[in-house]
């Protein structure tokens, strides 16, 4: 019963804030949306029983993803309203109404297959954390490696990206500007 | 009444399709940025919701992927947003035609 009313509650909620997140013209509307978006999701997992999962959302979405975003709006003019598309909308919907039916099939076909056997299953009496750490851990190791590596490349990359003079392109320069900057940082060196 | 799996896999499927429309409905680089977060936590309650129901734990390791993925995505793309507003001075889609596509 109680399962029930807080499904229905945060269903509603989450589909609440992420039809303002697509609808609303103030970039600023969108981003508090979406962060009460997310935490409203970090209640599924802890209803279905994934505790940690649960507790990763609320940290990396709303506690990294959410301020990374807040400072890229700094950078940009989000006071402004933001201007949309002018497109046909039956192809819109259309498309969406396909690719959604597309996702059930794809979930509901190995339910109609009904021969599927846990391949890692819950043991009775352990939490959560524990069984996610051990499977981690064990199994998915590699790809938990090669995760951290491509955070890391993702980390450096965003570095380099918003550094310094990252505006300027070598390429689309012509050979006199290059020259400038030359003699701008000589003078730097030189002062 | 009991939640099932089908209820789970409804509500995933009306959150991808309100991505969806955000999507293909955005103009604004940053907002469409919003909308593929809201596809990615669609497919993430889907996964979970299936771990739990078939007593696997499979599921909510490909959650935690997912989850590092898009962390390492808004990093990249955060960053070559920034570089095209230095050089451009706004972020919309219309202006982005230097291919001529």
């Amino acid at each position: 019963m109680f399962e029930a009313v807080a499904f229905y509650l945060f269903a509603f909620l989450t589909i609440a804030m992420f039809f303002i997140t697509v609808t609303t013209s103030q970039a600023l509307y969108a981003l508090t949306a979406l962060a009460a978006g997310m935490i409203f999701i970090s209640a599924f997992f802890f209803i279905l029983g994934a505790d940690f999962l649960g507790a990763i959302q609320i940290i990396v979405y709303t506690g990294a993803v959410m301020a990374l975003y807040a400072f890229g709006m700094m950078f940009f003019d989000t006071t402004r309203e933001v201007k949309e598309k002018k497109g046909n909308k039956y192809i819109i919907v259309g498309l969406s109404t396909l690719a959604a039916v597309l996702i059930v099939v794809i979930f509901a076909a190995p339910m109609v297959s009904e021969n599927i056997v846990a391949l890692y299953p819950v043991i009775e009496g352990v939490g959560n954390t524990q069984l996610v750490g051990v499977i981690l851990f064990t199994k998915y190791l590699i790809p938990f490696e090669v995760a951290a590596i491509m955070l890391l490349v993702a980390m450096v990359a965003g570095i380099v990206l918003a550094g310094k003079k990252m505006d300027l392109s070598l390429t689309l320069m012509s050979a006199e500007e290059i020259e400038e900057i030359k003699k701008e940082k000589n003078k730097k060196v030189l002062s | 009444m009991e939640i099932g799996l089908n209820h789970y896999l409804v509500l995933s499927t009306i959150l991808f399709a309100i991505g969806l429309v955000g999507v293909m409905k955005r103009k604004n680089l940053l907002l469409l940025f919003f909308a593929t977060e809201i596809l990615l936590n669609s497919v993430n309650i889907a996964f979970a919701a299936i771990s739990h129901y078939y007593g696997d734990l499979t599921g909510q390791m490909f959650a935690f992927f997912v989850i590092a993925i898009a962390a390492s995505e808004v990093a990249v793309g955060l960053g070559l947003l920034i570089v095209w507003y230095k050089r451009h001075g706004n972020i919309d889609l219309e202006t982005m035609t230097s291919m001529r596509g």
